[in-house]
Order: C-alpha cells, then structure tokens, then sequence
C-alpha cells in the first residue's frame, strides 16, 4: 500500500464526516472557482491548477488537473509550459531570496 | 458470403452478457428515457474493413490486412432499399477505408444520381497512400468528391502532430494536413462553395473530449494559421470502450476507471439525441443493425431480419439494442457520427 492511493481521491468528502457543513462551503467555493468559465476559461483554470499541483507535490491534484486539462482541450505542450511556468516561479522565488542574502552579507559588512 | 450470414447463439449470448455489467438499460429506466426510433433518415453502410491505416482506438479494427468487402449482391440489396425507401435521405458510407472497396465510386455515383445526400467518413491518407491491395493510386478522390458533391467527414485527432500520429501511425498528421490541402483546393471548406468538409476529434486516451465549440474555435484557429486550411464543422466523439481501444485500456488496467467514467457522465440530455434513433447500420455482409458498434459488437436489430427481409416500418417501431458501451455515446456532451449531442 502506497500512502497516497489515487482511488482515494474519490474518498475526498469523506472530510465531511465531521463538521460537514465547513466542507460544503469548501466544495461550494472550490465549484464556484474552477468548475466553471468565467473572467477565465476553465482551460485556464485547470492549468493554473496543473501548475499548483505541481508546486505543491500533489498526486491527487496532478492526476485530476491532467485529465481535467486534456478534457478542457488543453495539450501536452500546453500542461508542459504550465508546469514550467510554476517551476521557473519557484526558482525565481528562490532566488529573489538571494536579495536576503546581500542583507545578512551587507549587516556583516562583506559587501 | 451469404447475405443473411448469422453468428451462432452461443456467441451472441457471450457477447450480450458481457456488454451488460455497468447496466446501460438500467441506467436509461431511471433516467426515465425510452429511446424509441424515430423516422429512419440516414443509411449508414459499412462497406469494407479493409483500410490503409490501422489506428490505436479503432472500433472496427480495420487495417491493411482485413480483406471484408461487402458483396455485388449486398450492394445491389443496398440500392433496392433506397429506391424502396425515399425516406432514407442520407447515405453515410464507411469503413475501413471505404474508398478501397472496387464498387465504392460506383456506389456514389448511383446514391446521387437517386439525388441522396452522400456522406463519406473519410481518413485523409487513403488519397495518398497506394490502394493496400492494387497499389493503385487515389489522387482522384478529391475531384471525384468534389465533382459528385460528396459531404467529406475525416477523422484528425488533433491540430498538432504528436497527438495525431500517437493515434494513427507515424506520417499519418502530415499526409493529413497535405490531403486537406487537396480538398481546400478544390473547393472543400470555403465558404460559398456548398462543398462540405467536417474533421472529427476524438481524444487521444481515456479522457472525455473537451467542449466542441471550443476544440472547433482552436482547430479553425490552428489549422488556418499554421497551413492555410479551413473547413466547416468539428465533430467531438468519445472513443468507445470497445475492440481495440478497449484492449488498450485492459492493457493499461483503466477499462475500470473509464467506464466509471462513462457511467459517472450520464446524460439524460445528450442520450435523448443519440443516432441510433434515426439511423441504420448495414454491414458488409448484408445484417443490420442500429449503429456502427453494434454492427462491431455483433448486436444486430431485434429480430435481425438482414437486408433482404428489411422493412423500416416494421424497423421504426423496434426495441433499440443498447449495452455497456452505449454509455460512450450518453457522456458529458454526446457522442454520434454528427459530433456532440446536446
């Protein structure tokens, strides 16, 4: 047994069992973001939601957005940028850190 | 072959009870849907299984190998009816490749001369391949269909190559986008020319299409930009669980997953509009059934009468033969020859 099973996906309102109605607002919310077109398309969406799968290491997420972005008409090329995009996002985020780092460098007078 | 060739009970019997564990008719009785025939409009003839490519979710699993040809007296069986039957306003010929079958210009040629609109399911490549058999070529096919004002449908399972050929072989997107170049060129898809071409999109594996209104806007988009091509409509059909896609899916240890997928997608909406209500599927061999998978599947119209012994009046008040793989044509949009459903 795997700690992550991709049926357990399915399970999700399982969540519910206790104070049920926090996870209706939960689903109602979620519903209301990505299950529909809006200022953008739901191919949109479900490759912004790809890339924060990814981000996040999510293995529910990364099975549900891939299929739900080739059922968007979204393709390999496209879902492939999207992720590269949350990689480069990443990186980035590292590395803007670095400005912390001149800080520390400059407090201790190196620079 | 005999026009009136019918498969051993045993194997129909295996057949039925296999294709009835996720409980199709179920599913329709709950949804409160009847699924009566309407008026029958559109004969769709199988004609051949022999076919230049031999793609991955096939349902005919036709190839260059198969050697079915439907027969002289099958064809002219064929023609009675629609002279019998004025009603019958669409001839809807497939395959395999139809194309490669001896009589098939014949057969066009005759259908429009009775003034019946033609409809070829037609897969791009066969203009440019060499006949399987002959080595003939068919570099004619699109003056012969633009001449005979033959409505084009061809399969192009996406506007980039990596998807289309994972689908239909190595070359098979370039030889399509070439072939559709040739039909641009006499006339198919520009507007004002009254010349119809329709692409069909079905999805590469195990997921449902995606809206067909949207895949059309990015099909007309791409495929104009980057190869000058237009056409009219795109059909988005779901791939069906059957024959060779579904021993890919055995396979891949999904069949599971993707009819729960199927059945999760019920529509009552989309199965109210499915083909099966007003159209009729004739093998190559003469039986009838009440669509193209059946026909696949060997589930002929209650009674199965064959053509000879045909009579739509008897066949419009009929019990439409449904099992586990209708669910692909009840899920999320709809799925028929003519695309979405709903």
């Amino acid at each position: 047994m795997n700690y992550y099973e991709s049926k357990d996906l399915g399970r999700f309102a399982e969540v519910g069992q206790f104070r049920g109605e926090l996870m209706d607002k939960f689903f109602a919310y979620y519903n209301a973001v990505v299950g529909q077109d809006g200022a953008l398309s739901k191919r949109e969406k479900a490759l912004i939601a790809l890339a924060v799968s990814h981000v996040k290491q999510c293995p529910y997420c990364i099975d549900a957005y891939s299929t739900a972005c080739l059922e968007a008409g979204a393709d390999p090329e496209q879902m492939t940028e999207a992720i590269h995009v949350g990689a480069a996002m990443e990186a980035g985020i590292n590395l803007v850190h670095g400005v912390q780092m001149h800080n520390a460098l400059r407090a201790k007078g190196v620079l | 072959m005999s026009i009136l060739s019918v498969p051993s009970e045993d194997k129909k019997q295996a057949a039925a009870a296999l294709a009835q564990e996720y409980k199709f008719s179920s599913k329709l009785e709950g949804s409160g849907l009847d699924l009566l025939p309407r008026r029958i409009e559109i004969l769709q003839i199988n004609i051949t299984k022999l076919c230049n490519q031999a793609c991955v979710h096939c349902h005919v699993d036709a190839s260059p190998r198969r050697r079915e040809m439907m027969s002289d007296a099958v064809v002219e069986e064929v023609f009675r009816l629609l002279d019998e039957n004025p009603g019958l306003k669409n001839l809807d010929i497939t395959g395999g490749a139809p194309e490669l079958h001896p009589r098939f210009e014949e057969m066009v040629r005759r259908a429009r001369a009775m003034n019946r609109l033609v409809m070829v399911r037609h897969n791009l490549t066969v203009t440019l391949d060499p006949h399987p058999l002959t080595q003939a070529s068919l570099r004619h096919l699109p003056d012969f269909f633009r001449e005979q004002r033959v409505e084009v449908i061809s399969s192009l399972p996406y506007h980039h190559e990596f998807l289309t050929d994972k689908q239909r072989g190595s070359g098979v997107f370039k030889k399509s986008i070439a072939s559709l170049q040739l039909l641009n060129a006499v006339g198919y898809g520009q507007p004002g020319s009254g010349l119809v071409l329709n692409l069909v999109y079905n999805p590469v594996g195990s997921y449902l299409p995606a809206p067909e209104a949207d895949l059309e806007r990015d099909y007309k988009r791409e495929l104009a930009s980057a190869y000058g091509i237009s056409f009219n409509k795109l059909f988005a059909l779901t791939n069906m669980p059957i024959h060779r896609f579904k021993a890919q899916l055995r396979k891949n240890k999904t069949y599971e997953d993707y009819m729960e997928k199927l059945v999760a997608a019920f529509n009552p909406g989309a199965a109210a509009g499915i083909m099966c209500r007003s159209l009729i599927s004739l093998s190559h061999d003469g039986r009838v059934y009440d669509c193209d998978f059946n026909q696949m599947l060997d589930l002929p119209v209650e009674g199965d009468p064959g053509l000879a012994a045909l009579d739509l009046e008897v066949l419009e008040k009929r019990r439409i033969v449904t099992a586990d793989h209708c669910f692909g044509c009840t899920a999320g949009a709809g799925s028929s020859c003519g695309g979405s459903t709903t």
